[in-house]
């Protein structure tokens, strides 16, 4: 979320609210299909609901709802669900200096460490708009999530099939989204390539959700190739 | 013994977000961890990019999700607003999906 150079504050201020409402709006959308299909997988409204307020990040969700869905063992899907959820720890330890929360402050904070505050609090150049990104990112994510959440699961019957509207090519272009700024230089797009090539050779050898973290692989090895700091 | 896998992976993600938030600041300073940390959303952005377009369960596939890639792909390299780059994936995976039937 790029801010012009020199704009005043309440300009800053209205693009980064702008950016976090249009986030959540989309992840809303995204969290009807999740409740849909969580509901379809066999979780109950109140299950579905809980993972949404509780859990709140998607990918996970997805991964253990995924799991329960192909017949695993919902153990195995909490597994998924909290190594896909590791990501987080390393969002955490690059957002700690910058929201420089402690107390219940941190406790409250921590809940919203995700993919989407991340990107809207670490984008910015000044630690104020990055903030704002992190909170105002939070409460739109939040509120919409559990929304879009509770509309799919209990109108799982009319939206059986997500994939009719498409939500399901949906979530893929978020990704997009929020992958297109960080392409910049030759580094990042081999890093992309390899992941994803790792990632979809992964999808039949592995259980659901692990192919994602089979690709984070690639993330260690680059920093651990030559001619880098 | 869904109600356990729920809440277990609900407190394990918890549990993670919060350590992220309150490890010492002496893991920051690790170059190696800053790196892995830069690179880290790349990698699984892409991953999930690739699983959530290829995969249908553990099998790998071509389906009109393609379409709406390629469509998010190039919204994205003109700078469109996020919304629009969603909307436009979903309606076009929709649309291939419906003058397929």
């Amino acid at each position: 979320m790029s801010t012009t150079e020199g704009a005043s504050w309440p300009t800053t201020r209205r693009a980064v609210i702008r950016n976090a409402v249009g986030i959540g709006a989309a992840t809303g959308a995204y969290a009807v299909s999740f409740g849909a299909i969580s509901t379809a997988a066999g979780l109950s409204v109140v299950q579905t609901m809980v993972l949404s307020l509780l859990m709140f990040t998607g990918g996970s969700q997805f991964a253990l709802v995924g799991v329960i869905a192909g017949g695993g063992n919902p153990l195995a899907g909490a597994a998924a669900a909290v190594m896909l959820g590791s990501r987080n720890a390393l969002y955490g330890m690059r957002l700690a200096p910058l929201l420089d929360v402690r107390g219940w402050r941190r406790v409250a904070a921590s809940h919203w460490v995700i993919d989407e505050t991340t990107a809207m609090a670490i984008g910015p150049d000044d630690e104020r708009t990055g903030r704002l990104g992190f909170y105002a990112t939070g409460m739109s994510v939040f509120t919409l999530w559990n929304l879009g959440t509770a509309a799919g699961a209990v109108g799982a019957e009319a939206l059986q099939d997500p994939s009719v509207l498409g939500l399901d090519a949906a979530a893929a272009a978020a990704f997009v989204a929020l992958l297109g700024p960080r392409l910049r230089g030759r580094e990042p797009w081999a890093v992309a390539g390899a992941a994803a090539i790792v990632a979809v050779v992964a999808v039949p050898l592995v259980p659901p959700g692990v192919p994602v973290l089979v690709a984070a692989l690639v993330a260690v090895a680059a920093a651990y190739l030559p001619g880098r700091p | 013994m869904i109600w356990v896998g729920v809440l277990l992976g609900c407190t394990g993600c918890y549990l993670l977000k919060l350590a992220g938030l309150s490890l010492p600041v002496t893991w920051l300073v690790r170059p190696r961890l800053q790196r892995i940390a830069a690179v880290m959303p790349v990698a699984l952005l892409s991953a999930l990019i690739g699983v959530q377009t290829f995969a249908a369960g553990q099998r790998v596939g071509f389906d009109a999700r393609v379409v709406g890639l390629a469509v998010a792909g190039f919204a994205v390299w003109r700078k469109w607003p996020f919304l629009v780059v969603v909307g436009l994936a979903a309606g076009s995976t929709a649309l291939v999906r419906w003058s397929l039937r």
